[in-house]
């Protein structure tokens, strides 16, 4: 495995990549570069292909041809050690995927001791620090089921952070919240961004788009139609289809007329 | 059906649909009843008190089919559930290998020994193991012999338990798990199974049970007088006395475990019932 580190590379690299399931082609030739400390959210219509571009960021997805490096490593390389990789890119899923089993503090602890071989003391030391990050120090040993929807968001987010990593990716970690949850997790990603972590945010949320990301990235059918600021992509979008699909997002009574159309044009996921 | 329904539309028949049910019911309990009756009257009750319930022929069996017997029968029942249960695990393991190979010699194993009546397993493991491999003793005489046996039968039924234990847990637990960097085996053992074992507890007990009744098979293996479980002890003493009572008290310490397992399987199902709500 060679791995090259310069501070002038960016964090992610993600060279000409496809994804097919059987004969759906997801993915169709996707460039992304993302560098260090920028956060970068992908925004698109669902069925465009964004959580699977996600996905195979850490390889939880195999793309079918293409590379994607990860702070100079190869991720896609055959030989590449890919658990090495994983543990410097947390990961935050739409349904949270706690571990039922597990306390909180073991959900934080029980990774670090595993796979970092941290000792028992400083495992529990780090999943401390890293609840009161995400303001959950009062739940340290209550049971993922005992928790809202938006406390075990921020239990996935601190459990992520516990590793350590270079890199979060967010698979809409807001979807699957009660509106009024959603603002606790966002706040928490907030934090993160200013605190200069890199972030790749797959998400719905045009406030915290337009507030925190650094970039903008709208994607359809597979491929990155426009890539900018937000200013530049959600203010003013240079292509229809990224109008059309804001155009929907801000006013929902349209969506459904629109949804039978864009149905009959193409299949979504 | 409402009253104002009743009033609305006339009865064609003579009989509403309620007093149908109420006869319907009244011809059930009658029919029990008649049954209990004709057994009643027909059985020789006092042939059957002499030959299966002599008190003091019952008491002559005590302390040993409780110190002897009963201990024996949990004994092979515990070692043959911990055999098959450590041989399912592998076997579930290897149904769910993306190895072809092993995925087709577990499903094989599974549907042979599912296929099988246990018994025949117990001669096989009796008779044809020690022909097989001659100078070799299976390890640990006949506990050994009767783990064996009860186990290789029980490993094909919990195996097909705990793969679908395995698989009933949600897809993104592996998937965070793997996110987190941890190996897919390491994953499986500090993830995966246990979760998968809380879901399979319940049947897994049930086949405790299963197993406790199997354990009777012991008697084809040949056993000396220490090594009696309650079937061949009941048994035994029938013959000796010409009594059947052991038999019914042998039985009897047979429920004594066994119904309170069942009911013990029943709670952990309606737990887990409600805890996957």
């Amino acid at each position: 495995m060679s791995t090259e580190v310069s501070s002038a590379a960016p964090e992610i690299q993600v060279k000409g990549l496809h994804k097919s399931f059987g004969d759906n082609e997801v993915l169709r030739g996707i460039d992304l570069e993302i560098g260090r400390g920028e956060v970068v959210c992908v925004i698109g219509p669902s069925g465009s292909g964004k959580s699977t571009l996600l996905r195979c960021v850490n390889l939880l997805e195999e793309p079918t041809k293409g590379q994607v490096f990860v702070g100079g490593t190869e991720v896609t390389h055959p030989d590449v050690d890919i658990d090495a990789v994983r543990r410097r890119i947390g990961m935050v899923f739409q349904q949270f995927n706690l571990f039922p089993h597990l306390s909180v503090t073991e959900n934080l602890a029980l990774p670090q001791r595993r796979v970092l071989g941290r000792d028992k003391a400083e495992a529990a030391k780090v999943a401390a620090d890293n609840l009161r990050r995400v303001g959950l120090s009062e739940k340290a040993d209550a049971y993922p089921s005992s928790l809202s929807g938006g406390q075990q968001q921020r239990v996935a987010i601190a459990r992520a952070l516990a590793m350590g990593p270079e890199v979060m990716l967010f698979d809409e970690p807001t979807s699957a919240l009660d509106p009024e949850l959603v603002g606790d997790v966002l706040a928490v990603m907030r934090m993160l961004a200013n605190e200069g972590m890199t972030m790749m945010v797959v998400t719905h949320e045009m406030t915290f788009a337009r507030e925190v990301a650094d970039r903008v990235v709208f994607m359809d059918d597979g491929v990155i139609v426009e890539d900018g600021s937000p200013e530049q992509v959600i203010g003013n979008p240079a292509h229809e289809r990224t109008r059309h699909f804001l155009s929907r997002l801000l006013d929902p009574a349209m969506a459904d007329v629109e949804e039978e159309v864009s149905d009959q044009v193409g299949k979504g996921e | 059906m409402s009253k104002a329904d009743t009033h609305v539309q006339p009865r064609k028949q003579g009989l509403t649909r309620r007093q149908k049910r109420a006869v319907s019911r009244g011809i059930q309990y009658a029919v029990f009843v008649a049954a209990l009756v004709a057994l009643g009257v027909t059985a020789d009750w006092g042939r059957l008190q002499n030959q299966f319930a002599q008190a003091d022929l019952a008491k002559e069996l005590f302390p040993d089919i409780i110190t002897l017997a009963l201990r024996n029968t949990v004994l092979y029942t515990l070692s043959g559930f911990v055999f098959g249960l450590v041989l399912g695990m592998v076997i579930a393991l290897m149904r769910l290998s993306p190895v072809g190979p092993y995925r087709w010699l577990a499903g094989l194993y599974i549907e042979f020994f599912r296929g099988l009546p246990a018994l025949l397993i117990f001669i096989f493991v009796g008779v044809a193991v020690p022909l097989a491999f001659p100078g070799t003793e299976i390890p640990g005489g006949t506990y050994g012999k009767v783990a064996l046996a009860l186990g290789l039968v029980a490993a094909a039924y919990m195996a097909e338990t705990i793969r679908a234990g395995i698989q009933a847990v949600p897809k993104g637990q592996m998937e965070a798990a793997r996110s987190l960097g941890f190996s897919h085996a390491r994953a499986m053992v500090s993830i995966i199974i246990p979760q998968a074992f809380r879901i399979v507890i319940p049947p897994l007990t049930n086949e405790l049970v299963l197993l406790f009744k199997d354990s009777s098979l012991v008697l084809f293996l040949g056993v000396t007088l220490e090594e009696r479980e309650l079937a061949k002890f009941g048994r035994d003493l029938a013959s000796e006395s010409a009594n059947s009572t052991p038999i019914l008290v042998a039985g009897l310490c047979y429920l004594l475990v066994t119904v309170p397992l069942g009911f013990v399987v029943r709670r952990l199902e309606a737990k887990a019932g409600e805890a996957t709500k």
